[in-house]
């Protein structure tokens, strides 16, 4: 056997046994639980807008593109708005309503707290989906205000 | 208030606004006073493109007459309350658009007026703005990017119209389209949230719904829309309009 080729044998030895024993660590950690994991809620939709090992590292590059193009440029895509995600990641508190951000539970804050990672979203973003406002007055529109919309629909093709 | 065509104003226009009526069949007229005509509407609904962007040829702006503003109303004040989530009443809390009493001693004829950000062609608020926050966006609406907002308000200082408000409470439970924070400034965003889905302003949509149809919402830019053909015929006034700032939002009978 050749020099180099006794020393590349050597190295692929070391290295497996290092992934082995990492391996065998990390399993033994996770098992036997002395090693927190972040307690991730469950979404409620079928899929995400992409997968999600991509979702963990790029979701706030995408919301922030998203929220460029909507202040910016009036652009509200539904599939990467923050509502949207709210929406689908919501976690319901003891009453059944979707507990907001100041609640530990709540989607965000289960992977922030453990990354320590704080995010200031939730300041002027509500952090519960959809909700209406309090005493807001949704009175049906009459037929002169529906021939507007029509024509507002019209004149954003 | 609806009304038959006036004749005079047919005779006026002639065959142009014929065919105009004749392709908004069933549109809604509005009588603004006696041989002042409205035409609040238009061609069939078409479903909005979404994720468009805003459309530089286009200039929102609105129309307010106050000859049907009734003393006392404040439909379109808690409208936009309502649809913005400005809910707690106090000194402190944010006013977008709120209505001012105007009385001119010689005449002694006395108008309430509602203001809110006037949305204007040249801004003085996104002039003096320090860090951008505070931008035209292209179809003219004013509006303040809160992921900017450094909060030192000088908008609020600079605005001839005292439309900017300060944020200085923490908020919660907001709507989910109107985010808004402490510490930062704002104003009435002409309900951009609802015009990016097609839709009117929540003042112009009460007060058309429940009051005297006061306000008229539509594109300056385009000639043949009811809030263009309006000003045009009726003159109508800006506030301050000594100050060379072009607002987007007209009054008439001020």
């Amino acid at each position: 056997m050749t020099s180099p080729a006794r020393s590349a044998h050597f190295l692929a030895a070391v290295v497996a046994l290092c992934a082995a024993l990492c391996w065998s660590a990390g399993a033994v950690r996770a098992a036997d639980g002395r090693v927190p994991m972040p307690d991730i809620p469950k979404a409620l939709g079928e899929r995400c807008v992409a997968e999600t090992d991509f979702m963990r590292r790029n979701h706030m590059t995408l919301l922030k593109h998203q929220r460029d193009e909507t202040v910016h440029l009036g652009v509200r895509k539904a599939e990467t708005q923050l509502d949207r995600c709210l929406t689908c990641h919501a976690v319901a508190g003891a009453d059944g309503k979707p507990v907001s951000y100041s609640d530990s539970g709540h989607f965000c804050r289960s992977c922030h707290d453990y990354a320590a990672v704080s995010i200031d979203c939730f300041e002027c973003h509500s952090s519960r989906p959809g909700q209406k406002a309090q005493g807001a007055s949704r009175d049906p529109p009459d037929e002169t205000t529906l021939k507007l919309l029509g024509y507002l629909r019209d004149k954003r093709r | 208030m609806t009304s038959e065509t006036g004749s005079r104003d047919e005779r006026a226009s002639g065959a142009s606004r014929r065919s105009f009526l004749k392709s908004a069949a069933g549109v809604g007229v509005t009588m603004l006073a006696p041989g002042v005509v409205l035409y609040a509407a238009a061609p069939p609904a078409v479903a909005q493109r979404a994720g468009r962007p805003a459309d530089s040829k286009i200039r929102w702006g609105l129309l307010v007459d106050l000859n049907k503003c009734p003393p006392g109303c404040d439909l379109c004040v808690t409208a936009c309350a309502d649809e913005n989530g400005l809910h707690r009443p106090g000194a402190h809390e944010s006013q977008w658009i709120r209505k001012v009493n105007v009385h001119d001693p010689k005449t002694d004829v006395r108008r309430e007026v509602p203001v809110m950000c006037q949305h204007c062609a040249m801004p003085a608020c996104v002039d003096v703005c320090p860090t951008g926050a505070s931008f035209k966006r292209a179809d003219g609406i004013v509006l303040v990017d809160r992921h900017i907002c450094i909060g030192c308000r000088y908008c609020m200082m600079a605005c001839p119209y005292q439309a900017r408000s300060f944020v200085h409470e923490p908020q919660e439970n907001q709507r989910p389209e109107v985010p808004r924070g402490v510490g930062t400034a704002e104003a009435c965003s002409l309900c951009v949230h609802r015009i990016d889905a097609g839709r009117m302003p929540a003042c112009v949509e009460a007060c058309a719904a429940r009051a005297g149809g006061a306000m008229v919402f539509g594109d300056l830019n385009d000639p043949s829309s009811a809030i263009a053909k309006a000003i045009g015929t009726h003159r109508a006034t800006t506030i301050r309009a000594d100050l060379g700032l072009d607002p987007a939002v007209h009054y008439l009978s001020l």
